[in-house]
């Protein structure tokens, strides 16, 4: 492999990675701070993929990023209100919200499950015309991509020092505590899910801009690939300040996406993606757990052996 | 002060297991009082508590706080008015963040969008001192790293941040070994002396039943059965406590935990 393979090989991942670190951050603040297993992710992603082809195909790239915010948050404040007021369980709470996004996605696209944005001028086209000429001409897709995804860090480690993100971390971490902080959860929950929502629409519209396409499939099985990076990038910096942890999951997507990049060189077929994200998610959760009942069943052994030569 | 006039609660009301918690019951607690309350497991005094807060709505009767009805509250609001320790000392603070974040969070200071000032720290500072711990030079450490002691004795700090109205402890200190126990106790007492909170406290120890503060409710199947304040308080030893509960009741304080202790 030459030199400028590698290198393309890294842009390409870091690229892809940059993307998907926005949902990562998303499920950051859902799963890291706010102990919900947020499963309308998929269909949030495409949600705003789909809100974000529609805005620019009709001319306004830069109201597609709002746009496609705002529709997450509303999406985000659904599955709130789901299992927050009407006594649906968290998990499925987020499973009937992607399922009726679904819907909600086609009817937005006019029942195309594909639009083709190849002629569309999107951020990305807008970024590369202001760059053209200048050193960083070649690189507008990254710019694009780091820029959202410094203003998203930076927001969560300054939001969740406040006193609404840190009552969205006490949520996570002891509900019965933030109800005798004289603060409802229920709020806090409905806040959590709302912002975390808007940054996985986003990560959605950005990634229909850059491929210049949309999918009605191109989310699924998103909240998974996601949760890997999560837990990837948890490895290297999980017992850190939160703004290192939030470095750590843009980390661990790029970590993700890279390794995924070397396995397809290495003949590993495209579809494998998902079984392998899901590979990490399980191996990351159960690691611990199989630790130590190895180590239980390893000691229940030895002493069977021992009384067996006593 | 903090007043119920008829309060009954029945938990799984219609079915073979229902049960009811609070039998009409009726208490008029006064400004100052520290009232410990005595009665076998299952008597209803965390439920008692637990209608005081707001965990759930009464079936019957109206709960008073400084004259206003809250019957009908929800309990994060009152929570600004009530502070509650329970028996687990987990349950007061939140493990995955710093002691500085919790006390924060239980002060109550500022905006949805104000941040811990450098002020805010001096001032948690000087009242985690108080505690004698050494919890103030570890403010930034995640407080699932402190011991059960630490943890209830931070959390007697939250909840007394700013100063409620009332006070209910449901058996603080019963999780800790007894050396704790009497440092958590002492603590919870000079506390609140010194900010003259109202306070209704459950224990399972007979004789600080009678030590501590100035009235103690016994109570039996949602009810209460004996109330003794003042002098004939001051000549009751732990044999009249469990004779009288037999009088009352008509069977044995069946309890081991409490005669033993």
């Amino acid at each position: 492999m030459s030199l400028d393979k590698i290198l393309s090989l890294g842009q390409t991942a870091l690229e892809l990675g940059l993307v998907n670190a926005l949902t990562v951050l998303a499920l950051f603040l859902s799963y890291s701070m706010l102990n919900v297993c947020d499963l309308s992710t998929d269909g949030c992603f495409t949600l705003g993929a789909a809100i974000g082809a529609i805005v620019a195909l009709s001319g306004h790239p830069w109201l597609s990023l709002p746009a496609a915010m705002l529709a997450g948050m509303l999406s985000g404040f659904v599955t709130a209100l789901l299992q927050t007021r009407m006594g649906v369980q968290s998990l499925l709470a987020g499973i009937v919200v992607n399922t009726g996004l679904y819907s909600v996605n086609m009817a937005l696209t006019g029942s195309k499950a594909q639009l083709n944005m190849n002629k569309t001028v999107t951020v990305f086209s807008l970024a590369k015309d202001a760059l053209k000429g200048t050193a960083l001409g070649g690189q507008f897709k990254l710019i694009v991509l780091l820029v959202a995804v410094a203003l998203v860090i930076l927001f969560l480690s300054l939001f969740l020092r406040t006193r609404l993100g840190l009552a969205i971390r006490a949520t996570g971490s002891n509900a019965d505590m933030v109800r005798s902080s004289s603060i409802n959860p229920v709020f806090t929950t409905t806040v959590g899910l709302c912002i975390s929502n808007s940054f996985t629409a986003l990560s959605g519209c950005l990634m229909a801009q850059q491929q210049k396409s949309f999918d009605i499939n191109m989310g699924s099985g998103m909240v998974t690939v996601a949760l890997a990076s999560l837990l990837i990038g948890g490895v290297f910096l999980g017992r850190r300040s939160v703004p290192l942890r939030a470095i750590g999951a843009v980390l661990g997507a790029f970590i993700f996406r890279l390794v995924y990049a070397l396995a397809l060189r290495l003949n590993m077929p495209a579809f494998m993606l998902k079984a392998v994200s899901s590979l990490i998610v399980v191996l990351a959760i159960s690691g611990p757990y199989l630790k130590t009942q190895g180590g239980l069943m390893l000691r229940r052994y030895r002493a069977s052996r021992e009384r067996g030569l006593a | 002060m903090l007043r119920l006039c008829d309060v009954s609660k029945t938990f799984h009301p219609g079915t073979a297991d229902a049960k009811l918690a609070l039998d009409h019951l009726s208490l008029h607690v006064h400004p100052g009082d520290f009232i410990s309350i005595i009665g076998a497991n299952g008597a209803g005094k965390s439920t008692l508590f637990n209608a005081i807060c707001g965990s759930f709505l009464p079936d019957t009767g109206t709960v008073y706080l400084d004259g206003k009805n809250i019957t009908m509250m929800p309990e994060h609001k009152r929570a600004k008015q009530i502070g509650r320790l329970f028996q687990d000392p987990m349950r007061g603070s939140a493990p995955d963040m710093s002691i500085e974040e919790n006390l924060y969070l239980a002060a109550g200071i500022g905006g949805w969008l104000a941040h811990i000032t450098s002020a805010n720290k001096k001032a948690f500072r000087d009242r985690l001192a108080l505690l004698g711990m050494g919890l103030e030079d570890r403010m930034k450490q995640p407080v699932g790293l402190l011991s059960g002691g630490q943890r209830q004795a931070l959390t007697l700090l939250m909840a007394t941040y700013q100063t409620p109205k009332v006070l209910l402890l449901d058996e603080h200190t019963a999780a800790l070994d007894p050396g704790t126990a009497e440092k958590v106790l002492s603590l919870t007492r000079s506390i609140v002396e010194e900010n003259k909170i109202t306070c209704l406290m459950i224990t399972h120890n007979m004789q600080s039943a009678l030590d501590l503060g100035n009235r103690t409710l016994m109570m039996d199947r949602g009810r209460i059965i004996y109330d003794v304040s003042g002098e004939e308080r001051a000549k009751l030893t732990m044999r009249d406590l469990t004779d009288r509960f037999r009088q009352a009741s008509g069977r044995a304080l069946d309890n081991d935990r409490m005669l033993l202790s």
